[in-house]
């Protein structure tokens, strides 16, 4: 993974300085709260219902186990002893003091880490595929170019203040774990018909209140104008992105407003007199970056040996081969596994970890895979290197910590933004919603036999929680002070995305399992041999789960 | 006389007359006279004479409004070497990403935080982009 030097250690510890400065002037009186809300939200701290929130970045959600075990420390030190991964592969802090903020800065620098632009009208974190490097249908691995832009974006002189946030994400694989459709800019790794690398980029992608699928702006970009032609792009929209109203300024509204012909052409009158200028990627650079994401020590093994013993194990313990088949995937080198972490257990807050149970993950990344971790958009953690010998410790260590839950993919995988009991953003709870549907979902053969299977629950509108590409919506809105929960559904992330379409009027909290288990009982009678959900409900359209939902009881 | 920060020191303005885009648009000798730029304007017409205008301002309305520093890099990219000065409701925060976008002055609306504001003016030694202040991004001086 990348590791600082001394200009990259430099800048992220004049930042805490800078910080430190700004929360005293602020908390001395000498900065009001008008001045200090960007300055704060620029370096991850919102001020929540309970509480602040500290928003730490994982750039494209790598860790070490260094850096894991002081994000453990840090939450009994400083909070109550869990974070929670967001949807953004990010770490958050539910509980710290604002004027200690500095100090827990200080601490993540100290293990090269930060908080910046994880929140504000600024590039936020760029995010990419969590089986990068490992994953058997990438062609080139993401990470080099996530780094060259994280640098690229991070204190950028000029896109500090833009009309709204911005969300860049980054793919290089055939199936887009990276959701760049639904991105301010989606990057996906292609080469041309010479070989040679390059980017197809997608502009005007996002979800909020106008969810849009991003449009292709470019279907080659040869790498080394990767900055270039960002900047440019960045430009327009700064320039011309609408301030009047903060929910049409995203560049998704531009993009639409502006049509993709004008805006390409607007992004390629800013982009003339700056490429080829001195921002253009070096080769030097971009070897540079490539050799940090290099392929670790894998020991050659004898698979078909290997597999042998894998399958004597499970053939022994059928929970241990159930959480093989949901929890483990196909990696690139022979005689490994990539193994998914579910923290989804029934009971707790989705993508919420504790103090303890991250220093457990931090000792088996060390003992079993490099010493890495990978945070994911579905709020899992990864260990992406595990030899399939070492899968049976592995899982007995997780069991016990209660991290084995083996249902990765599935009904009650729910990615769930905090929602109300949190965020002061939130119309509605999300975490109770997740939980009785977790709940009323118990049987476990019922929800393998559902399949594959999305829900996604935003608390409102800004849809932390992704609600508009889960194959089954939640969306928690507000109805003359009273929550209330939409569903929408047929939504996707991949490269063949959709959004979700909404299935009708609201319903109340404590009707939501009932309505999922109508939804589930319809797929499941219409559904033909090795339908997906989604596969059924794009063939029958959303009027038989309507019907049935809805239906008068008699 | 106003006082502001100019190539990182405090002076006092004795700077000449500004015109408004329309007013500068409509001066027969605008080559030579200063300019003043609101947000949504276009600097278009400034490009044909940016070896001559002596002074450009830019306003900043509020300080979450971000176009003036796009308009700051854009002068000096295309080579603007004049006096490049922020004007109107920007904070000393901002400081240092103005001045690495290309403002070498800083007109406050309240004078007495201009001691205060050069002390901004350090926060960073080090940067990852070009700037005007460094035409080379970090990755081609990287060691």
């Amino acid at each position: 993974m990348y590791v600082y030097d001394e200009y990259d250690q430099k800048i992220v510890d004049e930042r805490v300085a800078q910080y430190r400065d700004q929360t005293q002037r602020f908390l001395d009186g000498e900065l009001s709260e008008e001045q200090f809300l960007p300055l704060r939200l620029q370096n991850g701290l919102y001020v929540q219902r309970l509480a602040p929130m500290l928003r730490v970045a994982v750039p494209y959600g790598l860790m070490n186990t260094r850096q894991l075990r002081k994000i453990a420390q840090l939450s009994r030190d400083f909070d109550k002893g869990y974070v929670h991964i967001s949807t953004r592969q990010n770490i958050q802090f539910n509980w710290p003091q604002l004027g200690e903020v500095p100090d827990i800065l200080a601490e993540l620098a100290s293990v090269q880490m930060h908080a910046i632009q994880t929140s504000g009208n600024c590039i936020r974190n760029t995010t990419t595929d969590q089986f990068a490097g490992v994953a058997t249908d990438e062609l080139e691995d993401p990470r080099p170019w996530c780094e060259i832009i994280r640098q690229w974006s991070t204190l950028h002189p000029e896109f500090a203040f833009l009309p709204r946030k911005f969300k860049i994400a980054v793919c290089g694989s055939r199936q887009d774990r990276a959701a760049i459709h639904s991105h301010d800019i989606g990057v996906e790794v292609v080469h041309n018909a010479a070989g040679e690398t390059g980017f197809r980029v997608v502009v005007g992608g996002g979800l909020g209140r106008t969810p849009v699928i991003g449009v292709e702006i470019c279907d080659f970009l040869p790498a080394e104008h990767l900055l270039t032609y960002l900047e440019a792009i960045l430009r327009v929209y700064n320039q011309h992105g609408r301030r009047d109203n903060k929910y049409k300024a995203r560049i998704k509204i531009l993009v639409k407003a502006m049509g993709i012909e004008a805006f390409r052409e607007a992004v390629e009158h800013e982009w003339a007199p700056i490429k080829n200028g001195p921002s253009t990627l070096t080769g030097e650079e971009i070897e540079r970056a490539r050799s940090f994401f290099t392929a670790p020590d894998y020991a050659s093994l004898d698979a078909s040996a290997a597999q042998n013993t894998l399958q004597a194990q499970c053939q022994n313990d059928p929970i241990f081969a159930n959480w093989v088949k949901r929890n483990t995937r196909e990696h690139r080198v022979a005689g490994y596994r990539i193994v998914t972490i579910s923290l989804k257990a029934t009971g707790y807050a989705p993508g919420d970890v504790t103090d303890k149970q991250l220093e457990l993950v931090a000792d088996l990344a060390d003992r079993y895979s490099f010493g890495e971790i990978r945070t994911t958009h579905q709020q899992n953690l990864v260990l992406a290197d595990v030899e399939q010998a070492a899968l049976y410790e592995l899982w007995q260590s997780l069991q016990k910590a209660g991290l084995a839950t083996a249902n990765i993919g599935y009904l009650t995988d729910v990615i769930c933004c905090p929602g109300g009991d949190y965020c002061s953003l939130a119309n509605a709870k999300s975490i109770p919603v997740a939980e009785a549907i977790q709940a009323r979902f118990d049987d476990m053969d019922y929800v393998y036999d559902l399949g594959p299977l999305e829900l996604n629950i935003s608390g409102c509108m800004n849809a932390c929680g992704h609600h508009h590409i889960g194959h089954i919506g939640i969306l928690g809105v507000d109805k003359k002070g009273q929550e209330f929960y939409q569903v929408s559904l047929g939504g996707n992330q991949g490269k063949d995305t959709s959004i979700g379409k909404i299935l009708g009027p609201s319903f109340r909290q404590e009707d939501m399992p009932q309505v999922m288990d109508k939804l589930l009982t319809t797929y499941v009678e219409l559904r033909q041999a090795g339908e997906t959900f989604l596969d059924t409900y794009r063939r029958v359209g959303i009027d038989p789960f309507k019907e049935r939902v809805y239906a008068q009881d008699h | 006389m106003p006082r502001i920060i100019k190539n990182g020191a405090i002076v006092e303005e004795h700077g000449p007359e500004v015109l408004d885009l329309e007013q500068w648009l409509q001066s027969e000798d605008r080559a030579r006279r200063a300019v003043v730029l609101e947000p949504g304007e276009t600097l278009a017409p400034l490009l044909e004479h940016i070896d001559d205008i002596p002074l450009v301002l830019v306003n900043f309305p509020t300080f979450m409004d971000g176009r003036g520093f796009s308009y700051a890099r854009e002068l000096r990219e295309r080579g603007y070497q004049g006096e490049l000065r922020a004007v109107g409701h920007f904070i000393r925060d901002q400081l240092t990403y103005l001045s690495r976008c290309g403002f070498d002055a800083f007109q406050f609306e309240d004078e007495s935080e201009l001691e205060d504001a050069l002390e901004s003016l350090g926060d960073f030694s080090e940067f990852y982009q070009a700037s005007a202040d460094q035409p080379q991004p970090l990755f081609r001086r990287r060691a």
